[in-house]
């Protein structure tokens, strides 16, 4: 009897003692993102949310600051840290600005990587690309050239004059621009990613190049607002937007022809990538140059000197495929 | 003290000119009247912000929810058409204008029965506007394509040559002048900013005349919260993200005294209408967008310095005389 009972109690405590601990190894993985309310991050807590399901012992913490500061993430950050979480994956405002506060998470143990928007190296053990920067580089090019058989004059929309990404694309864009004859890049301009300013950056393109093929904007507000302006200013069929967007948002603009086609690589994928590499990184795998990460259904990433990995090539969206797409993301 | 501000209404048009004809040096066809045109149009909807914010600056208050009750009202106005695109367009337009008058009128309430200043009261409405916006979409944009064709046109959609946007400033402008000027409620603006005590003994209540401005400043963001998001074709929570500052730089530039009591409807139009000059000139002019703020920021500053100089003047003068008649 007594033995009985010992059993029984024994058998309850270590019960007990094995629900708290599986409890407690539920992983909080924080998706850091450069602003809340933008079309795309929301597209990447989706496929962030995807990827907890999967894993089954992983709870998203999807946040980021209201508007895209480097100050906003620092704040984030910073109460991430408070909160214990396991990893935190950001996409950056700024390269340097929030390498502090993220060494301070990684001396606490927080596993941190970059995704999309990059984080100085000493900033985080990893960082994930969408795709890698040369082939989106040529990507925005080819999009506009493909449309210009005959060659012209394109110039760049980007976003502020300091973002990360937008100038290592251009940067890309311009290494390859020899390979594609007759395209002239006349101008580069910043819209700040303002919808307003974007509008008056085109309206000042097409006023002081009369010749103007194409604008390239790698930027999802920029494009937005270029094609309006062009649709406004009565320039449908003579110049083309093109650049990097969300099929969402530009479906009515390649409906109405002011673009012809764009790009981007998947944001849902991106997210589910993302959060899948922080709970390889929690679980002990080694993010070093040369290691090969599992990415569940998108596979492995490579990483290279840098230890930064790339995830997939960017996907083009016309009218074939826009309207289906516009309903994902 | 009058002839005082008429000169500075002729200093600034004599400023625009002269700025625009230094663009020309650089970009002729900037001066063509069909882009003046343009550039007119463009600043409609700073021009209309600006002068309900000069209302509210002239009773010694301050609207930094402007922008964000902008994106709010024109967020709803977008999803009000998104949701049901047979509502007729002048319907979402009453239903923005009431809903930017009743977030204007939380900021008049909260500065009037409960005496907080009104910097920190719109300090806190800018966020919780911009929060609400956040809370009602979800996150999520409205597009060209899910705005009906009707809802887009109407800004666009000329009459007598120019869009529907620059006359609809000018109807706001002409019923802004009779307003301040021929209206107890105008002149009780001026009353209750150029001297709030004096102002309680001719009869005027100051909290409730700051009530009505943050109201009219309300409706007027309703307005353009509309106008921005048809203009621009697409709503999401960012929209007009810092505009407040461009809107308080514009009264500002135009002469109105940030203490309150000082300004005027012309000087407000033209504050504007010389910050839309440089905002449409700097992509054109081809200067690099760090040189870009820069110099808006320097354009502000000297204006408030001219203006700081122009209030002093009038110190001085007396000071003058009093010397010469001791001497």
């Amino acid at each position: 009897m007594k033995i009985l009972k010992t059993l029984l109690v024994t058998a309850a405590v270590s019960v007990a003692l094995i629900a708290n601990t599986a409890q407690a190894e539920t992983k909080k993985i924080a998706l850091v993102v450069k602003a809340l309310g933008i079309g795309f991050f929301e597209a990447a807590n989706k496929g962030a949310q995807e990827a907890a399901k999967e894993l089954g012992d992983v709870e998203v913490i999807y946040t980021g600051p209201t508007t895209t500061t480097a100050e906003g993430q620092i704040e984030v950050i910073n109460s991430l840290i408070a909160q214990k979480v396991d990893a935190i994956a950001v996409s950056a405002n700024d390269t340097n600005a929030l390498v502090p506060a993220l060494k301070k998470a990684m001396d606490r143990g927080i596993k941190v990587i970059s995704w999309d928007s990059g984080v100085a190296p000493e900033g985080r053990s990893m960082h994930l690309n969408p795709s890698s920067n040369p082939l989106i580089g040529n990507m925005i090019i080819k999009l506009a050239a493909d449309n210009l058989p005959d060659g012209g004059d394109v110039a760049v929309l980007s976003a502020t004059a300091t973002s990360t990404n937008q100038n290592v694309w251009i940067a890309e864009m311009n290494k390859v621009l020899g390979n594609y004859k007759g395209i002239n890049v006349v101008a580069t301009v910043y819209g700040d990613d303002l919808a307003d300013k974007s509008y008056r950056e085109t309206q000042g393109l097409i006023q002081s190049h009369p010749d103007l093929k194409a604008i390239i904007a790698p930027t999802s507000v920029g494009i937005v607002a270029a094609a309006q302006a062009v649709t406004d200013a009565g320039k449908i069929g003579q110049i083309n937007v093109t650049g990097l967007g969300l099929p969402s948002e530009m479906a009515g603009h390649v409906k109405s022809g002011a673009s012809k086609s764009f790009a981007i690589w998947n944001p849902i994928d991106l997210g589910y990538s993302a959060t899948m590499i922080a709970y390889d990184l929690i679980g002990g795998a080694e993010a070093k140059p040369g290691a090969e990460l599992k990415i569940g259904r998108m596979g492995t990433v490579k990483l290279d000197d840098n230890n930064e990995g790339a995830m997939a090539d960017p996907f083009v969206y016309d009218a074939s495929n826009v309207e289906e797409f516009a309903k994902i993301f | 003290m009058k002839r005082l501000l008429k000169n500075r209404e002729m200093l600034l048009v004599v400023a625009v000119i002269a700025l625009v004809a230094l663009i020309a040096l650089r970009f002729p066809p900037f001066v063509t009247p069909g882009n003046l045109a343009n550039v007119y149009n463009d600043t409609s909807i700073l021009i209309i912000l600006a002068l309900g914010q000069m209302a509210v600056i002239l009773t010694r208050c301050i609207d930094l929810s402007m922008a964000a009750n902008l994106a709010l009202s024109g967020m709803v106005a977008a999803m009000l058409n998104a949701a049901m695109p047979g509502l007729p367009i002048p319907l979402i337009i009453l239903v923005a204008m009431a809903l930017g008058a009743v977030l204007g009128s939380i900021n008049g309430l909260l500065v009037w029965k409960l005496d907080i200043p009104p910097i920190v009261v719109t300090l806190g409405t800018l966020t919780i506007y911009r929060g609400l916006i956040f809370l009602l979409s979800g996150g999520a944009w409205i597009n060209a394509h899910q705005m009906s064709n009707a809802f887009k046109a109407l800004p666009r959609t000329t009459l007598l040559g120019f869009p529907l946007l620059s006359w609809l400033s000018l109807v706001i402008i002409a019923l802004m002048l009779v307003v301040m000027r021929r209206t107890p409620l105008g002149r009780a603006f001026f009353a209750v900013g150029g001297n709030p005590h004096a102002a309680v003994y001719t009869g005027i209540d100051v909290g409730r005349t700051r009530f009505f401005a943050y109201c009219l400043s309300g409706t007027l963001a309703g307005l353009s919260g509309y106008l921005w998001v048809s203009r621009y074709a697409v709503a999401y929570v960012d929209i007009a993200a810092g505009f407040e500052l461009d809107i308080i730089a514009a009264c500002v530039i135009g002469g109105v005294s940030i203490a309150g009591g000082i300004g005027s409807v012309g000087g407000a139009v033209l504050g504007a209408l010389f910050l839309g000059v440089i905002k449409n000139a700097l992509p054109v002019v081809n200067i690099s967008p760090f040189a870009q703020m820069a110099i808006s920021g320097m354009v502000i500053i000297i204006a408030v310095a001219v203006n700081a100089r122009a209030e002093k003047r009038k110190g001085r003068v007396i000071l003058r005389k009093a010397e010469a008649a001791h001497g």
